[in-house]
């Protein structure tokens, strides 16, 4: 798809995002906003999909397609308006996110057969292991597509993430392409300060990964032309890292640079600031 | 009373070695981790025939459960393999969030479970986990009896679509059942019939039961004993039809008494028909290291002390 059409659909999705989070008062927009570009262009442009007559066919196993693993899970207002907009359910369902006997459930899920979902995610550390898992299936399969994985920075901090990351390498599971979203933020306050990850890229190579940098996390281009960098180097026998630098709450004035909207949900006031920052391109829910 | 009778002793974990075995030339689906107790798992025979369907995991039990979670998206059904210890209480996380609320299709095979692991201690002893894998919602609980019966349960869960926990042991204990049994789960497995008493009974302690059932027998007391090697479900039918015989039960289990089977037949028992019901158990504590046999003996886990429980819930019967 053509960059201006990508950059269409994230505008909607960044609308999407501010307007579910003050609908129920509560989520997380700052990292949602942060990761749409990468979202964006992975279900759109990058990933391929099981389709029919144009829209996509759930099914669990993902069998010839390519997958992704949502690990920082409480950023699922990008996800669940991603996934609606590429046609896995009605976007009228954003409506309901967080709300009592909803599919969106506050952090994603499996549990209420949600269409793209093939995992929960929330409590965190965990995604990076269940994508090795499904990509060792691909390869037990002789199923050429890739998985990818989506990570916090923050995230970073927990243990299974190292576990995980020394058993890629050494299982030369080379396709997978894990990605960080480094936007410097966690909910106590910048990362540098609450804990330190010093040189991420350094570590995943000491620890025989290929590394690749995204400097400019939320521009569409740099982000598809990351991708094709990534995919490019697949099946060398080493996982592949993104280093996606990003800006915690893009786009929405307010919310930028800073950790304080990792989890809090506009008013109405703001609400309204923040939609006429974002164009609605393709309809609001 | 059906006498039960051996030729030979062998470990719980080499049955469950025995049913990789089979498992590995049966189904293609199959799939083993473990994380660095290849041995103690007696894994051998299973990843010399199928290397390419065996992953070790190195010392990194958390990772082991997430990569066997994302296994299952492919449609393989991993079994993934460790010590009782690690496969619970240190990825209890892991366990709820990617395989009990994802609903994945993975086996948690433990071995090593409860005292009877012996001289290694307390760290490894885990009596808790029962409690903790039958309390996450959609988990399926196992705990068989000997050698034969976890051979047949191991073959028995990779036809099961759903999340298990079997645990097994590390000890060489009678093998009285089958050879050839057909494993159900969760349909308990009538060992003896009595009129006097029901002994509800799990893993190692069947054995000790049946002991005990030729003791009291001595003594005129005529006791039934049911090997309950499903904790969850759990067969409520069979437990209710044994006390409306027998008025009075004893649970007995190398667990914790606090979350174990003694507290799963309490509540079927309170709910439907109230008897007086005695445990045989860990009473809340850790253990320590010691032989096995000097271990269920201070601990209170022997034929001896279900004989006296028996006795005390009868005395209780109006």
């Amino acid at each position: 798809m053509e960059i201006e059409k990508l950059e269409k659909v994230a505008s909607q999705v960044r609308r999407d995002i501010v307007r579910m989070v003050h609908g129920c008062q509560s989520g997380h927009p700052g990292g949602s906003l942060g990761c749409t570009e990468i979202l964006v262009a992975l279900y759109f442009e990058q990933m391929k999909l099981k389709e029919e007559n144009g829209k996509p066919v759930f099914d669990m196993n993902g069998e010839g397609e390519d997958l992704f693993f949502l690990s920082n899970g409480h950023i699922s207002p990008v996800w669940y308006s991603v996934l609606a907009h590429r046609g896995y359910f009605e976007k009228s369902e954003l409506a309901t996110f967080r709300k009592l006997d909803s599919r969106l459930q506050g952090h994603p899920t499996t549990h209420e057969h949600l269409e793209g979902i093939r995992i929960a995610s929330g409590s965190l550390g965990q995604g990076m292991s269940a994508a090795i898992g499904s990509a060792l299936a691909k390869k037990l399969n002789k199923d050429d597509r890739s998985v990818f994985v989506l990570m916090g920075d923050g995230e970073q901090q927990e243990g299974q993430v190292w576990e995980a990351a020394m058993f890629a390498p050494h299982h030369e599971v080379d396709n997978l392409i894990a990605i960080i979203d480094l936007n410097g933020q966690q909910i106590d306050g910048p990362t540098l300060k609450v804990m330190n990850n010093r040189d991420l890229g350094k570590k995943y190579e000491a620890f025989g990964w290929e590394v690749i940098s995204i400097e400019e996390g939320n521009d569409m281009a740099a982000v598809v032309k990351g991708l094709y960098e990534a995919k490019s180097r697949l099946g060398h026998g080493r996982p592949i890292m993104i280093l996606l630098h990003t800006g915690m709450g893009f786009g929405v004035d307010y919310m930028m640079g800073t950790h304080k909207w990792h989890g809090t949900a506009p008013n109405d006031d703001q609400l309204a600031v923040a939609l006429a920052q974002l164009e609605e391109t393709l309809g609001d829910y | 009373m059906k006498k039960y009778t051996f030729t030979e002793k062998k470990d719980t974990r080499s049955g469950f070695g025995a049913g990789m075995h089979v498992l590995g030339q049966q189904n293609p689906n199959v799939v083993a981790l473990c994380a660095d107790l290849v041995g103690s798992l007696k894994l051998e025979p299973f990843i010399k025939e199928n290397p390419d369907r065996f992953v070790q995991c190195g010392i990194s039990e958390a990772n082991m459960i997430g990569v066997s979670a994302g296994l299952t998206i492919g449609g393989k059904i991993p079994f993934a393999t460790t010590f009782a210890n690690f496969a619970t209480g240190r990825v209890y996380d892991q366990i709820r969030q990617s395989v009990a609320y994802s609903n994945k299709n993975v086996k948690i095979c433990a071995s090593h479970a409860g005292l009877t692991l012996g001289e290694d201690g307390a760290t490894h002893q885990i009596l808790e986990d029962l409690g903790m894998m039958k309390m996450l919602p959609g988990m399926t609980v196992i705990n068989p009896c000997d050698y034969n019966q976890t051979k047949a349960a191991t073959i028995a869960i990779a036809d099961y679509e759903g999340p298990v926990y079997l645990r097994f042991g590390r000890p060489v204990i009678p093998v009285f059942t089958d050879a050839d049994q057909k494993f159900e789960i969760g349909k308990a497995w009538m060992v003896n019939e009595g009129t006097d008493v029901s002994i509800f009974a799990t893993g190692h302690m069947v054995w000790e039961a049946i002991q005990a059932g030729e003791q009291l027998e001595a003594e005129g007391i005529n006791a039934e004993i049911i090997n309950i090697h499903t904790i969850k479900p759990l067969d409520e039918e069979a437990i209710l039809k044994s006390v409306e015989k027998t008025g009075c039960a004893v649970t007995a289990e190398e667990h914790n008494r606090l979350g174990g089977l003694g507290d799963s037949v309490a509540q079927v028992l309170v709910k439907n028909k109230l008897v007086p019901q005695e445990y045989v158990a860990v009473n809340d504590s850790f253990g320590e290291s010691g032989t096995p046999a000097q271990l269920m003996e201070k601990y209170g886990l022997t034929a001896k002390d279900i004989v006296a429980a028996a006795k005390r819930a009868i005395a209780r019967k109006q």
